[in-house]
Parts: C-alpha cells; sequence; structure tokens
C-alpha cells in the first residue's frame, strides 16, 4: 500500500527533448493553476492573462513578436551539427540530433534573421529550449557569429535571446569554446559600436550566462526567468544550504545588479526599439 | 507645504490670507481691501526673507522635504522617453543612484543622479540618497556606455554624503568614488553637472566631475556638511550656521571661487514653490550647455576638462 505514495523512480525522468515549450491543445495550465485558453495566449504574446505567467516559447514566436508582420529572412536555416568527437552517451549523438530533428523540425538551439522591426532592420537571434534543452554547440556558436557578422556589415543593432541550459555536452570542448568565440565576435561588435541587447528568457543558464547573455550593452530579461551560472539544484546540492525565496530568478538577478531592465512580453517590441533610438541618438519610434 | 523655522513669518501671513478670503466668502464683509494688504505684506516678507538667505538658510533650503528631486527633473525633462538603467553589473542595483536615456527635445542624454525619497518608506528604500559603491559603479557602467555611442552624460547632484557603511567600506567606497573621477576626467563624451541640492563632498564630486558645473540657487557644495564641519572644529554641533558661512559653500560663493560656471535661478521661495519653472531653468541650462559642448571633438573636450580642473587650487610660491 505504501508504495502506492512513493516514488520509485527519482526525480525527473522526462528526456529534455520530450519537454514542450509552446503547449499543444485547446487549453494550457500555469504553474499556478490558471487555464488559459491557448488562442486567448497566443493573442496575449504567449502571456497568461490570469496570473501574467510567461510561458517557454521558441524562436517561432519571438520573430512573430519582433518582426513586423512577422516577416523576416533567415540565416543559415540549413547548418547541422556534425559529431566531431563520435559522442555516446545513453544514445549516440547522431541518434539525439536525429531525433530533435523530427520532434522540434528546427535543425539546431538557436535560429538568426534579420528583419524589420517597427519599420527599421533588426538583426535578431533566438534560441529554442526544444531543440537538446537549447544547448550551445558548433553550430550555435557560429550562427551566432555569422548573424552578428550580417549586423556589422549592414550597420544595425543586434538582439540575442538567451534560453539555453548551457554548453552542450555531446560537442564537449568545442561547445566550451563558443562561449570564447561568441564573446569575440561580441568584441569585435562592440569596436563598430553598434547597439548589442541581451534578452534572458526562462532559462538563461550555465554557459549562456558565462558568455553572451550577461555581456549585452543592455542585459533585459523577462519576468520570473531563470537566470543563472550555476542551477538552483546544483547550488544546493554542493552547499547544502536552503536558497531563498527567489533565487537566481529575474527580479533577484536585477536587485544584484546584472540586469538594466525587466521586460513583460507586451512590451518588449516597444521597449528594445525605444533603447536602440535613445542608444543611437535617433527620433523615438512608436 | 512644509515650512522651515525662518519661514514661520511667512506661513502666519499665509494663514492670515487664507483667512480673510474665507470671512470674504462667508460673510457681507468687503475684504478685497485686506486682502489685499496681507498679499502685498506677503510679498514684502517673502522678497525680505528670500532675498537675505544665510549660508545655513540656503542648506536647510537645500533640503526642504517638498524639494524636487533627481527622478523628478528627469521625468519632467523627459516625460515618456526616459529608460531606466539599473545594475553595476557586479553586487547588486543601488537605489540611491538613478541613471537612464531619455531624451530633451530630439537630443539623447545620459542621466545619473543620486535619488531621495519623499517619505518615511522611500526615504529608507533610496538610503537618504547615500549611495553605496556599487551606487558609484552602476553610475560609472552608464557613463562609459554613454562615452561608446558619444551620448551626453547629465549629472544631478543631491546627497548627504557616500553612505559611511561597514559593508560600503568592506566594497571600496573610497576606491569607487575615485574611480569615477578618475575615469570621468577622460571621458570622451560631454558632462554636464548640475548640483540640484546637497552636494555633500566626496559623495557629491563622485559622479561630478564635468565640462560645466552649476548650481541651483539654494544649493550647497563643500567638502564636508555644516553640522559635521562643526563638530570636528568647534567640537560641537551647535556652529552650523558659522561652519556653513565659513564654508563658502553657497552657489554664489562657488562661482566667486571659479569652481563652477554659474547658478540656476529659482522661484521665490525656492524650487519646490514652483516646480514647473524649476524643471524649466534646469533644461534651460542643459539646453545652452549642451550647445557649447557639442561640437568640440572629444579630444578637445577631454582636453578643457583636463585643463580646467588642474587650474583649480590656491597658494603663494
Amino acid at each position: 500500500m505504501s508504495s502506492w505514495f512513493k516514488r520509485k523512480d527519482k526525480g525527473i525522468q522526462t528526456p529534455t527533448e520530450d519537454k514542450k515549450d509552446v503547449p499543444k491543445g485547446l487549453w494550457y495550465k500555469t504553474p499556478s493553476g490558471k487555464i488559459v485558453d491557448t488562442d486567448e495566449l497566443k493573442e496575449n504574446y504567449y502571456v497568461s492573462p490570469e496570473d501574467g505567467y510567461h510561458v517557454k516559447i521558441g524562436s517561432a514566436e519571438y520573430f512573430e513578436i519582433l518582426f513586423d508582420d512577422n516577416i523576416f529572412e533567415e540565416f543559415d536555416k540549413d547548418m547541422v551539427s556534425k559529431d566531431p568527437l563520435k559522442f555516446t552517451d545513453t544514445k549516440k549523438y547522431t541518434d539525439r540530433l536525429k531525433q530533435a530533428y523530427a520532434k522540434t523540425n528546427l535543425n539546431d538551439a538557436v535560429r538568426t534573421a534579420v528583419g524589420k522591426s517597427l519599420g527599421k532592420d533588426l538583426v535578431v537571434a533566438a534560441m529554442d529550449f526544444a531543440f537538446i534543452g537549447g544547448s550551445m554547440g558548433s553550430v550555435v556558436g557560429e550562427k551566432i557569429c555569422r548573424a552578428i557578422d550580417y549586423a556589422m556589415k549592414n550597420k544595425l543593432p543586434f538582439v540575442m535571446i538567451s534560453k539555453s541550459g548551457g554548453a552542450r555536452m555531446m560537442e564537449a570542448s568545442l561547445s566550451l569554446m563558443q562561449l570564447v568565440k561568441t564573446s569575440v565576435k561580441l568584441a569585435q561588435l562592440a569596436e563598430t559600436k553598434l547597439p548589442y541587447i541581451s534578452l534572458c528568457t526562462d532559462p538563461t543558464t550555465g554557459g549562456t550566462t558565462a558568455s553572451y547573455a550577461m555581456l549585452g550593452d543592455v542585459n533585459f530579461a523577462e519576468p520570473n526567468a531563470l537566470v543563472a551560472f550555476a542551477g538552483p539544484r546544483v547550488v544546493k546540492d554542493t552547499t547544502g544550504k536552503d536558497l531563498p525565496e527567489g533565487f537566481q530568478r529575474s527580479e533577484f538577478v536585477l536587485e544584484h545588479g546584472f540586469l538594466d531592465r525587466i521586460i513583460e512580453r507586451k512590451n518588449l517590441k516597444q521597449e528594445i526599439n525605444l533603447y536602440i533610438d535613445l542608444i543611437q541618438n535617433l527620433p523615438i519610434r512608436s | 507645504m512644509e515650512y522651515l523655522d525662518f519661514e514661520l513669518p511667512i506661513k502666519d501671513l499665509e494663514e492670515q490670507l487664507t483667512k480673510c478670503a474665507l470671512i470674504g466668502k462667508e460673510s457681507d464683509v468687503d475684504v478685497t481691501e485686506s486682502c489685499k494688504n496681507i498679499e502685498k505684506k506677503l510679498l514684502k516678507t517673502k522678497n525680505d526673507i528670500y532675498k537675505n538667505l544665510t549660508a545655513w538658510q540656503r542648506v536647510q533650503l537645500s533640503r526642504h522635504p517638498n524639494r524636487p528631486y533627481t527622478l523628478d527633473h528627469i521625468n519632467s525633462f523627459c516625460g515618456e522617453t526616459f529608460m531606466e538603467l539599473h545594475g553595476d553589473r557586479t553586487v547588486k542595483d543601488d537605489k540611491a543612484m538613478v541613471g537612464g536615456l531619455g531624451k530633451i527635445g530630439d537630443q539623447s542624454f545620459m542621466f545619473i543622479g543620486q535619488q531621495k525619497g519623499y517619505n518615511t518608506k522611500t526615504r529608507q528604500y533610496r538610503n537618504f540618497g547615500m549611495s553605496n559603491p556599487e551606487g558609484y559603479r552602476k553610475a560609472l557602467r552608464l557613463m562609459k556606455m554613454a562615452e561608446k555611442f558619444g551620448i551626453p552624460v547629465v549629472t544631478l547632484l543631491d546627497t548627504p554624503g557616500a553612505y559611511p557603511g561597514l559593508e560600503a567600506e568592506e566594497r571600496g567606497q573610497g576606491e569607487a568614488i575615485a574611480r569615477n573621477i578618475f575615469e570621468m576626467t577622460r571621458l570622451k563624451t560631454p558632462i554636464i553637472t548640475i548640483v540640484i541640492g546637497e552636494g555633500a563632498s566626496g559623495g557629491a564630486v563622485g559622479i561630478g566631475v564635468g565640462d560645466r558645473v552649476y548650481m541651483m540657487e539654494n544649493t550647497w557644495y563643500t567638502v564636508i556638511s555644516p553640522e559635521s564641519c562643526s563638530s570636528i572644529l568647534w567640537r560641537s554641533w551647535e556652529h552650523k550656521e558659522e561652519a556653513a558661512e565659513a564654508l563658502k559653500l553657497t552657489a554664489e560663493d562657488m562661482k566667486k571661487l571659479n569652481i563652477i560656471d554659474g547658478i540656476i535661478k529659482e522661484p521665490l521661495g525656492g524650487a519646490h514653490y514652483d516646480r514647473e519653472n524649476a524643471f524649466k531653468e534646469v533644461e534651460k541650462t542643459i539646453l545652452a550647455a549642451y550647445d557649447e559642448l557639442k561640437d568640440l571633438t572629444p579630444k578637445m573636450l577631454v582636453k578643457k576638462r583636463m585643463e580646467k580642473y588642474l587650474k583649480m587650487g590656491e597658494f603663494k610660491g
């Protein structure tokens, strides 16, 4: 009898690729238990009108939010991962990739594009958590670098929307070096004095915070997003200490000096463009 | 409205005037003449008091609880265009120091200033306008951002001092202020500084190195508060009035000493009597100063700024 109440398998068992970013079906239930119609959710920038919960969304939704009429030109659509280390854990990296392609209809964990936002060209890179936990490997690094190259060549501002569990273990040290590679490109961007806006969404952790997510001219975040280097579970296990309420959530991170602003999704397009107009001393668009 | 001790004659007359008007409303007695007389007397009293303020009275006015603070000024200049930016990227977002981008007309500025609260709760929240090191570091981060993009910086000074706290010392209050002064001397974008309230010592100059420096009429700016000066040199808090005189801390004194470039007129009675006009005067000053600076190359700007500060000091031999 008592085994009814016991969890036989410890921890969370759902493989990362099975976790869904965007709710499917007619209704969506927020973590606080509010029920929202999915169509209503879509019209409300994927934010629950009941409790303000920001549903985890992917590149398609962020492009839709930021680009006028959802019109954009995507870069390097077909770039895919190699398996340079012939990596195998519980399954082969190549199989994992195949599964991810099939499940997500994506080619890797970031998509990059240029399009008009409030009438002016903007380069945006947006990550997809659905693709192997939004992990950063060689493809993510290269696509981000090429998007920044495009921004520099065309003198456009660059927006990076992070949503990631960190570096991709299956590419090991090559993943680790993407922290450096993307930082090199951002250093080059900084020289050109084009604005770089980083947006941290839920979750932005590990190698992303240790590189591009924290390097914006301004760092913005969505409300209540987990923004951390080591995640809360790791910190708790290592230190043996209970974590304070709201630990590593955007509001906590803002209070500790690492974010410029927390921005609600409905204001995202407006505020990003306001910053661009202010810092470039241009007339303000609305 | 709250009144300072030397403003009590004004308070009396304003009360008399209210009563007089009330009598006129509630009875048939013709009070027009008496009201006019009181009004005349009020204006004369105001003129007598405000045109002959002592240094200590200026200090009191600079701390008037109704005085407009940094964010009041910025919001008045920029309205909807102001975007506050937070954080020092190291330990904290200091609430005693605020900053952000905003437009005056079609020109962007980076505004930075100490912020006080307007009631007990917000005063605590703002730590009475006393910044910790992270406040100075946030200010410097924003100045560097402005420099990168060629945006002029406006700093608004209003602090009773940098926060003398245990943790502030641990995190290097002195270093933070020193670093700001050092970097501001060579920042490659125009810096316009305005004392809008209290300009207390290192805490103020930590965001106060400018190509142009102005003081509003009822503010003070010097090396120590008159109270602390009195307590150290007279060994008693009782000599604050004398200390205020001796320190030559008023805008007029500072202009005579050639440390500031100009005095911004305030409405009769102080900025809080007519906030809108006070804001307008400050805004005009900012724009005029920017007009003088905007065509200088960054190199020339820095050269002139450095030369200005190198000339400061009086000595023989």
